[in-house]
């Protein structure tokens, strides 16, 4: 380790791995530092992508794909189904990863652009000057370090500090946490095709199950909530009260917890010396939980920003509005949807859930994409999702749906 | 009132420390400690999927 980099990145999941390879291999002088022992373990995700978008960015390798479904299939409260493509199950299916693979070669990547990278490494300060960030506080095996850097990237995922310490508010307030338990359970019949979605206040109030195949007779299996359940129960007793049921002859082979942030965008990502990504800088979808993409989406930016930054010597808050500017008019863009439309669901009750699906049935939902599965939910429904109209004020077309613009609404 | 972890039950997931208005919560490699700034507001112990956060009295 030396006492300098261009820049070091917090954290090595998705976000940081992608930030630190974009950077690198772009010329600048990395860190990337871990807490970890194990990069990628334990797995804190449902393992769920759109493969579509994911190969935008990384080649896929069977060594990190567990599966590839076709699509999903949603399960109203009565047991109505409701299936639909690929495409319009949005960030969340495609391949079923294998993330303890996957975030390892991620962070390979990033080291073969010529990163350094260490583990069992956490930051625990940063080091300021003058109302810029410069560095980093580590401790590594019981030591601790001052390590100075041009810019900090702070992803360091849902437990993020970085921000907080850098006066930036990103603590999730209640409600905007979707808390989460899943087990992968084996020795059960499930469909390799198909990501399934079990919505019911009875079974997950303000959630949803899912289960996502790992293989014909492997699942994972999890439950999210966002809001505060009654005193006396837990994620885990609604997860366990599902499994019993579906699965009671399942073993289970691991079991993880997680929170993600569904809490939508919050109000700044960057400030003098520093950038945060990912969980950390709160970009998941509020609606599916899916962060993976997000986080290597706005990764990319970020890392091309700190570059364009470095070589214009100016890391000052206001030079790096670009990657803000850029994240929010894409990733911050979807994620406002999603919040819109994850808000008007929590309040739904379980006969409202039903209608919706039952307006669904017998239509072709292979090809729309998650917006025009909203508008056609809103078409037919209007009295019951009245509140999503907004969403489709400034939207001229969908695709794979007949849009007529909203205007035209009665 | 008291935070108390139980250790036995945590995964070591996070997810309390991004709730907690005081960032009172750290997650150091594979366990939480909380810090004497936490006010008792009591949401980490609501948000805990699997209950590891006691409130005692
Ligand atoms: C149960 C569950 C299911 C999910 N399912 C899906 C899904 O199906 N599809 C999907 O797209 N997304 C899913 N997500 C969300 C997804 O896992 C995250 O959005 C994604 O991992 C975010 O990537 P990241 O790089 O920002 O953060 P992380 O992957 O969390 O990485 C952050 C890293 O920073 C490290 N770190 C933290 N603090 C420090 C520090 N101080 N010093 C050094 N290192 C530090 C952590 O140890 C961690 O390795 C799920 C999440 C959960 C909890
Ligand atoms: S939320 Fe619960 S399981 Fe997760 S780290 Fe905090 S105490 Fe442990
Ligand atoms: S009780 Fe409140 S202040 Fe204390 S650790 Fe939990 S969330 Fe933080």
């Amino acid at each position: 380790m030396k006492d300098r980099y261009d820049i070091i990145v917090v954290g090595a999941g998705p976000a940081g791995s992608t930030t630190a390879k974009t950077a690198a291999s772009r010329g600048l002088d990395v860190l990337m530092i871990e807490k970890r022992q194990q990069i990628g373990d334990p797995v804190r995700c449902a393992e769920g992508v759109n493969k579509e978008y994911i190969r935008n960015f990384v080649r896929p390798d069977p060594a990190w794909i567990s599966a590839e479904v076709k699509g999903s299939r949603i399960y109203a409260p009565n047991g109505k189904m409701v299936e639909m493509g690929e495409e319009l199950s949005g960030v969340e299916v495609g391949y079923v990863l294998e993330r303890k693979v996957f975030d390892r070669a991620l962070a390979m990547e990033a080291a073969h652009a010529g990163a350094q990278v260490m583990v069992k490494t956490r930051a625990s300060g940063l080091l300021t000057n003058n109302g810029y960030v410069t560095g980093i506080i580590a401790q590594h095996m019981g030591k601790s370090y001052d390590i100075k850097c041009d810019i900090v990237i702070g992803a360091d995922g849902v437990e993020s500090k970085i921000g907080r310490w850098a006066g930036i508010d990103t603590t999730i307030k209640p409600g905007g946490l979707c808390s989460c338990m899943q087990y992968l359970i084996t020795d059960i019949d499930v469909d390799p095709d198909f990501c399934e979605f079990y919505l019911g206040n009875g079974i997950a109030p303000t959630g949803y199950i899912w289960v996502f195949p790992k293989g014909k007779n492997e699942a994972n299996v999890g439950i999210g909530i966002s809001g505060f359940l009654p005193k006396n129960q837990t994620v885990n007793d609604l997860l366990d009260d599902f499994v019993k049921k579906k699965y009671p002859k399942g073993k289970i082979i691991e079991l993880i917890y997680g929170g993600v942030p569904a809490c939508g965008t919050i109000e700044r990502t960057v400030s003098n010396g520093l950038i945060l990504v990912g969980d950390a800088a709160r970009q998941s979808d509020p609606l599916t939980g899916g962060g993976i993409f997000n986080s290597i989406w706005a990764g990319d930016m970020a890392g091309k920003v700190a570059v364009k930054a470095i070589k214009s010597s100016d890391v000052s808050a206001e030079f790096l509005q670009e990657y803000e500017r850029k994240w929010r008019a894409e990733i911050g863009k979807n994620i406002d949807t999603s919040l819109i439309v994850k808000n008007r669901f929590l309040t739904l009750s379980d006969d409202d859930m039903n209608t919706l699906a039952d307006s669904l049935e017998n239509m072709d939902l292979k090809t729309v994409s998650l917006l025009g599965l909203v508008w056609t939910l809103f078409k037919t429904n209007k009295k019951l999702l009245w509140d999503l109209r907004s969403i489709f004020k400034d939207i001229k077309e969908i695709k794979g749906v007949d849009f007529d613009d909203i205007e035209n609404i009665d | 009132m008291v935070i108390n972890v139980n250790r036995y039950k945590c995964g070591y997931c996070g997810a309390c420390v991004s709730v907690c208005p005081m960032g009172a919560i750290e997650l150091i490699e594979t366990w939480i400690v909380v810090d004497d700034t936490c006010n008792n507001c009591g949401i980490c112990s609501r948000l805990c999927p699997v209950g590891a956060l006691e409130v005692s009295t």
